[in-house]
């Protein structure tokens, strides 16, 4: 990270979920460690994240759900990206999966799955070993 | 003398007693350290190695302890408490459709359980129809999904409703629901006045942590107080308000921020509905309360007792009330879901099982216990048979309901409690400071209070300061469970033609000339004239849906999404 910019990482909630406890204590987490973080909140359509992930030219999307509706949003969000241009946006998630479920989401391009009892400490390196900056490096003024 | 008629002489020996025997303690503790170098609560209150008579020599027992069923209600809000009737076992149920929904309900009643209790699917929660495209992926996931008055018809038929109780966990469309639950049991032929049930309706804590949300604070607030008032009114029999601790914690909150944000969210609805004109001895004994059982047992134990010494104060002395009822807090509890793992999940059931035994000595007046699936998906009917089991293992089997309040006395949770009261009370008053709930919640206090301490817990974890079993200790694989419950893409599909075809059985013009009087009624100033209630009952059996109640909700009033702080 010296000569180039920081990681920058999206961290958001797809569909009507609440439970944000998990997304917000990894987004404080990866603050901490570095990382540029953006959270989007709650009650994300697949297509408001990946218009802020855009927007915001993030290098990874990290998805939360615990409600059981990703069998739905995390296809979409990948087919977004890919409709835009944008697959080499790297998209993990977290939260309660069953585990039939998790080929599925591999197949779909997820990089990785984070399960209940994932430690910080975990994500922030598998961050670091597979997630580099994109572009140049940003002026730090002009 | 001590408040607790032990004589000065008499203290003054136990004082030089504990220093001589913590001296004894501190040379053994050279010889053998203690395991760790702080010990504390898992909201990390720290605890002490021993408490004895010094520790609550200014307590007065007849103003502090007491007798249950008697002010402060430190023991209890029944005289009788256990030995005359248990807690309403109550088990939160909700799954795919209606039908489906139903068909838990029965087999939970038929297995012993005594009251209803429904989980709505997050599409519901907030206030959008399965049709809707924000609902994609959510039919039946989470809870039961009702969008119309056929729906709620389906989801109670064959049960009593004026001899067993429901609770409804339903937020922002409260009154919506509400209105479904009493049109639906109007057509069935029961008096309105003698149902009897619940509906959370607490929406200051949806913005602090549960996050379905939907309306503004201060509109959602007025919605609140047309429930409370029309309650007071025309359902006598209802809890207008479950003043909700349990999202709370479970967003990663301490005991005692549990306790003193829910217990402000109680004195903001309190007072909104003595700005109404209503008086509070008409109202607040219809006011209930739910609270989180945590793992840390005897730190439950102490805040379910504060919880009720503190609310009772509030009311005498803060409010005025004058009829005991008014001051009683009568508490829901479930057990913590944050507090189950993925890891060996068969180790929930033992986790329930202290939670549950936590909430009984607490002294609550029902009960969720958490099944041992419920940490990957809402419950197996397997899984919810353990559970509801396990409630009645501890009341008919294990002897703790024969005496009241078996803990009171003891000096750890009589110190514990006033400990629990004093820092809940010193957030209290710093909210007050603060301008109240409304403007604590628009400055975020409450959200990032609970998100720093959701922080140091997770940090703790993983420093090994705090043990979860299975995951920072004695490290375990998830494994597959054979009876995980499964919802089919298909109910969604199915739920869409059925809400598509209600709609378009309806009349439509009676449906138009409801929904513009709910209209007038949501623009028009806050009072009983204007009360949403009753506009609400017609709309919904003229064949409103939940959707467009809340549609129209949200016209009028304005929408509400996650700031996103962190």
């Amino acid at each position: 990270m010296a000569n180039g910019r920081k990681i920058r990482i999206l961290v958001a909630k797809p569909g009507l979920d609440g439970h944000d406890r998990g997304a917000r204590v990894v987004a404080r987490a990866f603050r901490d460690a570095g990382f540029e973080v953006i959270y989007t909140g709650c009650h994300q359509t697949p297509e408001q994240i990946v218009s802020t992930a855009l927007q915001e030219d993030v290098d990874l999307i990290g998805l939360s759900i615990l409600s059981g509706a990703h069998r739905y949003s995390f296809p979409r969000i990948m087919e977004l990206l890919r409709e835009n241009n944008a697959a080499d946006i790297a998209v993990v998630g977290g939260g309660i999966f069953p585990l039939e479920d998790i080929p599925m989401l591999k197949e779909c391009g997820i990089k990785e799955i984070f399960e209940p009892g994932a430690k910080l400490g975990d994500i922030i390196e598998w961050v670091g070993k597979n997630i580099s900056a994109h572009g140049d490096a940003a002026p730090l003024s002009s | 003398m001590g408040k607790q008629n032990l004589s000065e002489s008499a203290l003054d020996r136990i004082e030089k007693e504990h220093a001589e025997w913590l001296e004894e303690y501190r040379k053994a503790q050279k010889k053998v350290p203690e395991r760790l170098s702080r010990f504390s609560t898992v909201s990390d209150l720290e605890v002490k190695q021993l408490y004895t008579p010094l520790d609550i020599r200014d307590k007065d027992f007849s103003e502090e302890i007491g007798f249950p069923g008697k002010y402060p209600y430190t023991r209890g809000v029944q005289s009788t408490m256990y030995r005359a009737r248990h807690w309403t076992m109550r088990m939160f149920a909700g799954l795919g459709n209606a039908d489906d929904t139903n068909q838990r309900f029965h087999y939970l009643i038929s297995h012993g359980e005594t009251g209803l209790s429904t989980a709505f699917d997050f599409p519901t929660l907030m206030g959008y129809d399965t049709c809707s495209p924000l609902a994609r992926g959510e039919c039946g996931k989470c809870g039961v999904a009702i969008d119309t008055l056929e729906d709620m018809g389906r989801l109670f038929a064959n049960i009593n409703l004026e001899e067993v109780t429901t609770s409804m966990t339903i937020n922002p469309p409260a009154s919506v629901m509400w209105a479904m639950y009493i049109a639906n049991a109007e057509k069935q032929g029961y008096s309105r006045k003698k149902l009897g049930g619940t509906i959370q309706n607490d929406c200051l804590k949806e913005f602090i942590a549960q996050k379905t949300l939907m309306l503004p604070p201060v509109p959602s607030l007025r919605l609140v107080t047309d429930t409370v008032e029309f309650g007071t009114r025309e359902v006598p029999r209802w809890n207008t308000i479950s003043i909700s601790g349990y999202h709370i914690r479970e967003a990663g909150a301490t005991a005692v921020q549990e306790l003193a944000f829910t217990i402000h969210d109680g004195i903001t609805y309190v007072e909104e509905a003595m700005k109404r004109g209503l008086k509070v001895d008409d109202f607040a004994c219809r006011l209930s309360f739910f609270w989180n059982s945590h793992i840390d047992f005897f730190e439950e134990i102490a805040k379910m007792r504060a919880s009720r010494r503190i609310w009772a104060r509030l009311m005498k002395e803060r409010f005025g009330a004058k009829d005991p009822r008014s001051m009683l807090m009568r508490f829901h509890t479930q057990t913590a879901g944050c507090s189950l793992t993925a890891q060996e999940p068969y180790n929930n059931v033992v986790r329930t099982t202290m939670e549950g035994l936590a909430a009984v000595l607490g002294g609550t007046q029902s009960l969720h216990t958490n099944s041992l699936d419920e940490v990957y998906m809402i419950p197996s009917e397997q899984a919810a048979l353990i559970a509801l089991r396990t409630q009645q293992i501890i009341a008919e089997e294990t002897g703790v309901t024969n005496v009241i309040d078996p803990l009171g006395g003891s000096y750890f949770i009589e110190a514990l409690t006033d400990k629990m009261e004093e820092e809940a009370m010193a957030y209290i008053r710093k909210i007050d400071e603060l301008g109240g709930m409304v403007a604590a919640i628009e400055r975020d206090y409450p959200q990032m209070e609970i998100a720093d301490a959701a922080f140091h817990f997770q940090r703790q974890i993983e420093a090994g300061e705090k043990t979860v079993i299975g995951v920072n200790k004695y490290v375990s694989e998830r494994p597959d469970l054979e009876f995980v419950l499964k919802i089919d893409d298909e109910i969604e599909r199915n739920q869409i033609e059925r809400t598509e075809r209600f709609k378009q059985n309806r009349d439509k013009a009676g449906f138009q000339k409801a929904m513009d009087a709910l209209r007038r009624r949501c623009e028009g100033a806050a009072c009983w004239e204007n009360n949403v209630m009753p506009a609400l009952v017609d709309a919904v059996r003229a064949g409103a849906t939940e959707q467009e109640c809340c549609d129209l909700y949200r016209e009028v009033f304005g929408t509400y999404t996650d700031p996103g702080t962190f």
